[in-house]
């Protein structure tokens, strides 16, 4: 998907736990995208957050620890 | 098998509590107290006959034909009207009521005709059978004189007579067979709830009438068919009844339309259905149907259903028809080579909520256990996965609270993004029979659905919300009912968690969240939202039924969460005549979700990450499941534009035409190399299709739906399938030609792995379902009945949590370019993409889909009622004719979806909700300008579907 799109995405969910107490926030936001986005879109992030994450909400780049990781698999 | 007679009782069950014993013919009957005497005579077995009366209907006391005595009262009074007393001796056949009875049907036949043989009652008619009950021999009086039975009086024209009504597709209305009995009137008030017929007279001159003097498809009349079910002889007749005559054997069985889920009993003559009469002891409709579920059964027929599996290697072919075993081994080559080119997770399902729970079961079950990857999705996606997720964090089940008996419990209802009276009819007819009673109503749209005002029927308050701006009005009624105090604490103390509730407090009494501070925003008048709240915090018990209006947006996930809310302040939860509702679009969209339809969780909601979730399933299925979240069907789409995801199956569903910016799905299918696509007919998905497995309509299968109310309803097989195969079985032929080695042979079976996996549905068999009629989940050892309500005790995840709901505006806005807001919705006679309804007679009622737009609107456009005009948004183009009308606000307008060639979704664009990626359906900036004709998008596009169409039959075989 875009770059744009994935991004969209990632920051409209860090908008809803915005309203939550900080580290609420950080936990939730890495659990939605753990629990919702398959591999291939979380390798995708991943690759923008090590290129520095730009367009992406502070928040995600906050969550990047607690993301699930992609295995590396066929 | 036997033709199902359900008893009439004559009048409605009496509610009380209290009972009387009273005698009658010598029996005692003890019965509750306001019951009549004609229902209590039934109750013990003795018919009182009658003509006016009906259990579905009040007691009306016109025909004087169920007259009794009792015992120290004078005269004969009506049986149906005379409620029972404690002592009361009745005799319900003596001399004098013969004579009475004899003199009344006397003068009924002297005005009836006499062609019983050829008429299309008889066998059903209940003038003939009363005739032959009080022992009619002769008829003095002749027929010779004044009438309404023959169009010539010796030679002169009989201006009594009126000519049969065949305007309706479904029914014919017999003027002279009527008996002005007047139980079609009354079930069209208190039944159906639409006045449109009356009777029109006085005296001898009396006569059924729809609307003033009309034709029925002329008139208001929307086709429900209450009024042909009441009707005790020939005058309102079905014309397959007509056509084919009396059934000989019935089956009960539930529709596969909307969410409500009626009971219908399929009447059959072998295998030729004849006519569905909804059934009484349906626990979702009692007795009531739609025109869909009623009369639009004509699809499993038409010529367009293909019935011959059908396979081609590009899309640019035609399709060529090959049997079963070509089929599958063509699809299995294929999609084992994109795995093995492309990996496990290059290929996927999408289940379909049209079919049955044990249809969908083994189509996710197909990805998990044979693909070995969770790439399954399903239409709910689409609909209604803000509610699951919602209501799962609020309350800790995905699905709604009551059964739809709860709403004759109901004080105060809230509607909110549904228009029941077309999405979900027969709640609609329920839901208004409650507000005649004295319920009250708010509705919260931004269009002024039926349900506002039409006859007898008028909202208490109507907060017309622009579209997008859900969340604020709701954390507004929030607002209103935490500053003044409406809340009830007792309950929110006991039942939640009361510092998550001081936080959500705290953030809704905030100053912006004020009515008055939003109103600039949302469009609702500050002070008509504070009246709506404090009616619904303090007017008893409220409830709240809501549609995709609240799910299909940015924010669908934070409005079901809002919705929660609201109910847990209030206290409106876990008794009868509260609670949050989802009206769900599909027959099985809540059954679908039920079996783990999503590439997230296994059946029962239980997430695909926990080790001991998937133990269960890989312990019975022998295989290893990927503890990975799969692809939603978003997600498929832009993985295969990536060029990652290949191949699909694609069960009873149309994400061409059904999915938002259809020219982003085009391009998703048109990358994959294998879309294999199994439905009754070449829908508009299949024109991007390598393969077409034909399917069987809900008439031809064995299984379960599970509608809006968590309820288990049986679907029984009454004809054999037409494509050789029910469709689960063609599931299983292709899971074990990829190698899956199934070997089901009934549903009942998949059920009952069904049951040995999924907690709530622990105790479910079809024996318990043949027992019990149908059975709401969650039905285990706590609950071995079922479940009517839910979170009665305390919520299923312990502590009802309040979540803050902030509101933020969509990206999508309007601006110079696309100055409006697109809303969409659906019609009465049409369902969803239309694939069913579109081919049965239903096009009478609306044949195109129509632009709604504001007379303010369209003056500044120049647009006239009629006119064609081009709709455009940031995604695309479409053209179609403009219906101009204040219904939508200036600034608002709202169209169908039925007709793939408006297709409203091309202009939908692929913003969705940020919890589930529900697409925002209900809000695209558009523009509206006039225009000549269709756009050179649809003109591609039909000609790209005619070509794709085209089919070489199969050679004849030697």
């Amino acid at each position: 998907m875009s770059p744009e799109k994935l991004a969209r995405m990632a920051n409209q969910i860090t908008t809803f736990f915005h309203s939550k107490p900080h580290d609420e926030a950080v936990a939730g936001v890495a659990d939605h995208i753990s629990n919702f986005w398959e591999p291939r879109m979380r390798a995708q992030l991943f690759e923008k957050l090590a290129e520095g994450g730009e367009g992406l909400d502070p928040l995600v780049i906050e969550a990047k620890d607690q993301i699930r990781p992609v295995k590396q698999t066929a | 098998m036997r033709l199902i007679q359900e008893t009439d009782f004559g009048t409605p069950a009496s509610r009380s509590e209290k009972t009387v014993m009273l005698t009658i013919d010598g029996f005692e009957v003890t019965v509750p107290e306001g019951t009549s005497v004609m229902r209590a005579s039934q109750e013990v077995g003795i018919s009182v006959p009658k003509l006016c009366a009906t259990d579905m209907v009040d007691a009306f006391g016109s025909c004087r034909l169920c007259v009794v005595e009792i015992e120290g009262r004078n005269g004969t009074p009506s049986s149906c009207t005379t409620p029972v007393a404690d002592g009361m001796v009745v005799h319900t056949q003596t001399g004098k009521l013969k004579d009475i009875r004899r003199g009344v049907m006397e003068l009924y036949i002297s005005d009836h005709p006499l062609d019983c043989l050829t008429c299309a009652a008889n066998g059903d008619c209940e003038l003939q059978d009363m005739a032959g009950a009080v022992g009619l021999r002769d008829v003095r009086y002749g027929y010779e004189g004044d009438n309404h039975v023959v169009a010539r009086n010796s030679d002169q024209p009989n201006m009594r007579w009126m000519p049969k009504d065949e305007s309706n597709p479904y029914f014919t209305y017999d003027p002279s067979k009527c008996i002005v009995c007047s139980r079609c009137v009354r079930a069209c008030e208190e039944v159906q709830g639409t006045f449109a017929l009356t009777i029109e007279g006085r005296g001898f001159d009396s006569r059924v009438s729809p609307g003033m003097h009309e034709d029925f498809l002329s008139s208001e009349c929307v086709s429900c068919g209450a009024c042909v079910q009441a009707c005790p002889t020939a005058t309102l007749t079905e014309k397959s009844v007509i056509e084919i005559g009396q059934p000989e054997h019935s089956v009960v069985t539930t529709c596969a339309y909307c969410g409500v889920g009626c009971s219908f009993k399929a009447e059959m003559r072998g295998e030729e259905l004849v006519r569905m009469v909804p059934y009484k002891d349906g626990k979702a409709n009692r007795g009531h149907s739609c025109v869909k579920g009623r009369f639009a059964y004509g699809y499993a027929n038409h010529q367009d259903r293909i019935l011959n599996p059908m396979i081609r290697d590009t899309i640019d072919e035609p399709w060529r028809e090959v049997s079963w075993d070509e089929a599958l081994s063509f699809t299995t080559n294929k999609l084992k080579k994109l795995q093995k080119d492309h990996g496990k997770n290059s290929i996927g399902v999408i289940t379909s909520s049209r079919c049955t729970n044990e249809e969908t079961y083994l189509v996710q079950k197909l990805t998990r256990a044979v693909f070995g990857n969770n790439n399954t999705d399903t239409c709910a996606r689409v609909c209604h996965s803000p509610t699951g997720y919602g209501l799962g964090q609020a309350f800790g089940t995905s699905a709604g609270t009551q059964d739809f008996d709860s709403v004759e419990h109901t004080d105060v209802v809230i509607v909110i993004g549904a228009n029941p009276t077309d999405g979900h009819p027969v709640f609609g007819s329920r839901l208004k029979k409650r507000l005649r009673e004295g319920a009250q109503l708010i509705v919260i749209d931004p269009r002024r659905i039926d349900l506002v005002r039409s006859p007898h029927i008028k909202a208490a308050h109507h907060l017309p919300l622009r579209p997008g701006t859900n969340v604020a009005v709701l954390t507004a009624l929030a607002h209103v009912i935490v500053t003044e105090g409406l809340m009830d604490e007792a309950f929110i103390r006991e039942r939640c968690d009361w510092d998550e509730f001081q936080d959500y407090a705290e953030f809704a009494a905030d100053e912006r969240h004020s009515p008055e501070a939003t109103e600039q925003l949302t469009g609702v008048p500050a002070e008509e939202l504070r009246k709506a709240a404090r009616l619904f915090a303090k007017g008893g018990n409220g409830a709240i039924y809501y549609g995709l209006g609240i799910t299909e947006h940015s924010q669908g996930s934070t409005a079901v969460m809002a919705l929660a809310n609201l109910a847990m302040m209030t206290g409106n939860i876990g008794r009868k005549g509260v609670g949050v509702n989802p009206l769900r679009g599909q027959n099985n969209v809540q059954g679908s979700c039920d079996m783990g339809s999503f590439p997230h969780e296994l059946p029962g909601y239980r997430h695909v990450k926990l080790p001991e979730v998937r133990a269960i399933f890989e312990s019975l299925w022998g295989v290893e499941i990927d503890s990975e979240p799969g692809l939603r069907i978003p997600n498929m789409l832009d993985a295969a534009v990536d060029g990652t995801f290949k191949g699909i199956y694609i069960q009873g569903e149309d994400i061409l035409q059904s999915d938002p910016d259809t020219h982003h799905v085009a391009a998703g299918l048109a990358a994959m190399e294998c879309v294999v696509v199994h439905d009754l007919f070449l829908n508009e998905t299949a024109n991007y299709a390598h393969v077409f497995l034909p399917g069987s309509t809900f008439l031809e299968k064995d299984g379960t739906f599970t509608n809006a109310e968590r309820r288990i309803n049986r679907v029984r097989k009454v004809m054999s399938p037409k494509n050789g195969y029910a469709d689960w079985e063609i599931t299983q032929l292709l899971a074990n030609a990829m190698g899956g080695n199934w070997s089901y042979s009934h549903p009942s079976e998949i059920m009952a792995e069904i049951a040995a996996t999924t907690p709530s549905f622990a105790n479910v068999t079809y024996d318990l379902l043949e027992e019990k009629g149908s059975i709401q989940w969650p039905c285990n050892e706590a609950h071995p009945d079922g479940s009517p309500i839910m979170h009665v005790d305390g919520f299923v995840r312990g502590k009802g949590k309040f979540i803050v709901t902030e509101y933020v505006a969509t990206d999508e806005r309007t601006g110079p370019r696309f100055p409006l807001l697109l809303t969409t919705g659906r019609i009465l006679s049409q369902y969803n993409v239309g694939a069913q309804t579109r081919r049965t007679a239903n096009v009478a009622w609306h044949e195109e889909d129509r632009l709604e737009i504001h007379p303010h609107d369209a003056e500044q456009r120049g647009i006239r009622d009629g006119d064609f005009v081009r709709l455009a948004s940031r995604a695309g183009e479409t053209s179609l004719r403009a219906l101009i009308t204040d219904r939508v606000a200036p600034g608002v307008v709202y169209t169908t979806f039925h007709h793939p060639g408006t297709q409203a979704n091309v202009i939908t664009t692929d913003y969705s909700d940020w919890a589930t990626n529900c697409p925002e359906y209900k809000v695209t900036a558009v523009q509206v300008t006039p225009s000549n004709g269709p756009t050179e998008w649809q003109v591609e596009y039909d000609a790209q579907a005619k070509q794709s169409r085209r089919i070489v039959h199969a050679e004849p075989a030697e």
